[in-house]
């Protein structure tokens, strides 16, 4: 198997305390880029502090335009829906809510799934809505790797649960043994 | 910036035939109706695509360009797919608070304010501006251009008629704005829906203007385009920006939407920094490069 070029990260309720858990687990030699899609993330600005703190990668806010570097955790900013460009490069959408979310996972996941084809793991973490399904669905089906946190060790299980339900996963892991599978997965 | 560590991967090929029927598609809606994205960014334009493939159960993209070439009307709906979305009354309120509090008093030593509010949609951004003026004792010599390529937003701007289940956010929107009344002063509320009063409309001209073709047609104090260049290409970004420095006064304002950025546009040395969080700029007083547009 080839290693991976991209992680896409999608979470909701509960979602911060989560993503501090893995980011801070995940080995800061990654080359791979990180993309994070996460509904409660009102300020953006403060999370990606908040998160850097806890992570030996750096954390930042996508940035429309911006290119998606590798060895770095982006974090989609709130109020639009992050895509990625062939040139990966990053591009934001006012369109709809999907889900009743912007951004959402599945727009996120959909879009990097069209850029990195089968070099890309799919990870749905704690949430309460069922956004991240579609889009893990669309990662599987373009040969990428899912990962789905376990329901009952969520903080909110409907999101992982609906993951599991509609896109089904290679791997479905408490959270503490996402970070190290995501560093096997993609340093060897 | 470092090159991608690992090589692409060849694209599979139902990615590679997809791209084909999506060009097939831009060059259908161009050729036979006018309507020219083909410099539109690939990845919203994709998604709009597929969703238009969707909604209108045509199971491919080719099978959506076959209706759109024989199907008169039914370029309506795939304009409407394709246009700025839906937007809100005081949509990011702090953007709307320094307009008022920065802006306007500056433009006020103007004896007559244009407007050009770029990308109108429904004119939700159009009616809030009105509304600002008109509190700011400045509406009687403004006059707002609200443009838009689609016709079919154009019309539902000039009725100026919405949900009523919007509007709750909206005058939260528009006190958080400064507002000194309550947003519900302007409007008629009846059934679903609310209608905003016809004495916002008097110096509002809602006009067809396509930014991808179409050129200067006003000498603007402020230009508002908000969330719109988001879906366009560098290149298309800059023309556009080129568009609104011709159109401006020096020290002219400009307006985009909060996380639109600059970076990758030539013509951003033309403008300078009031307020870059909230994305507000001037128009310089001195051109640095060429007042007309040399990129398209």
């Amino acid at each position: 198997m080839n290693r991976p070029d991209a992680i896409v990260i999608g979470c909701s309720m509960g979602g911060f305390n989560a993503l501090k858990v893995l980011l801070g687990a995940l080995d800061p030699r990654l080359p791979q880029v990180l993309l994070v899609c996460c509904h409660t993330a009102g300020n953006v600005e403060a999370m990606c502090e908040l998160l850097a703190s806890h992570s030996a990668l750096p954390v930042i806010e996508a940035r429309e335009r911006g290119l998606a570097s590798g060895n770095t955790v982006h974090i989609a900013p709130s109020g639009y829906h992050l895509l990625l460009e062939q040139d990966r490069h990053f591009a934001l959408s006012a369109d709809e809510r999907v889900c009743s979310s912007r951004p959402s996972i599945d727009v996120l996941f959909k879009s990097a799934a069209d850029v990195y084809h089968a070099a890309l793991i799919g990870v749905v973490l704690t949430g309460a809505n069922h956004d991240g399904a579609d889009g893990l669905a669309q990662i599987r089906s373009r040969g990428g790797i899912a990962v789905i946190q376990t329901p009952t060790s969520a903080e909110a299980a409907a999101m992982p649960q609906a993951a599991l339900d509609i896109a089904g996963t290679d791997y479905c892991l408490p959270l503490e043994q996402i970070a190290p599978l995501l560093n096997r997965l993609c340093l060897t | 910036m470092a090159a991608p560590l690992i090589a692409m991967p060849t694209p599979p090929p139902d990615t590679e035939l997809e791209q084909l029927e999506l060009d097939l598609f831009v060059q259908a809606l161009k050729r036979r109706h006018g309507h020219d994205f083909s410099q539109y960014a690939p990845a919203s334009l994709t998604r709009r695509v597929r969703q238009l493939v969707q909604d209108h159960r045509c199971g491919s993209i080719s099978a959506l360009t076959a209706q759109l070439l024989h199907e008169p009307d039914f370029v309506t709906k795939v304009v409407q797919g394709l246009s700025v979305p839906l937007s809100e009354m005081f949509r990011d309120p702090a953007v709307f608070r320094a307009l008022r509090e920065q802006v306007l008093p500056i433009l006020a030593s103007y004896p007559q304010i244009n407007i050009w509010q770029a990308g109108c949609a429904q004119g939700q951004e159009a009616y809030s501006l009105a509304i600002l003026l008109e509190e700011e004792g400045l509406y009687d010599r403004s006059h707002i251009f609200a443009t838009d390529f689609n016709p079919d937003a154009l019309q539902r701007a000039r009725e100026g008629i919405y949900p009523v289940k919007d509007a709750q956010l909206w005058s939260r929107n528009y006190l958080q704005a400064g507002g000194n009344l309550s947003l519900a002063s302007y409007y008629s509320a009846r059934y679903d829906f609310i209608r905003l009063h016809d004495r916002l409309r008097r110096n509002i001209t809602f006009a067809n203007h396509n930014l991808v073709s179409d050129k200067v047609f006003c000498e603007a104090h402020l230009v508002l385009c908000r969330n719109v260049l988001i879906y366009f290409s560098n290149p298309l970004q800059n023309r556009t920006l080129t568009l609104f420095r011709d159109s401006l006064v020096r020290g002219g304002y400009l307006c985009l939407g909060l996380r639109e950025t600059l970076d990758f546009a030539p013509v951003a040395v033309d403008f300078t920094a009031v307020d870059a969080k909230l994305r507000l700029y001037r128009r310089s007083s001195q051109p640095s490069s060429g007042s007309h547009d040399e990129s398209a």
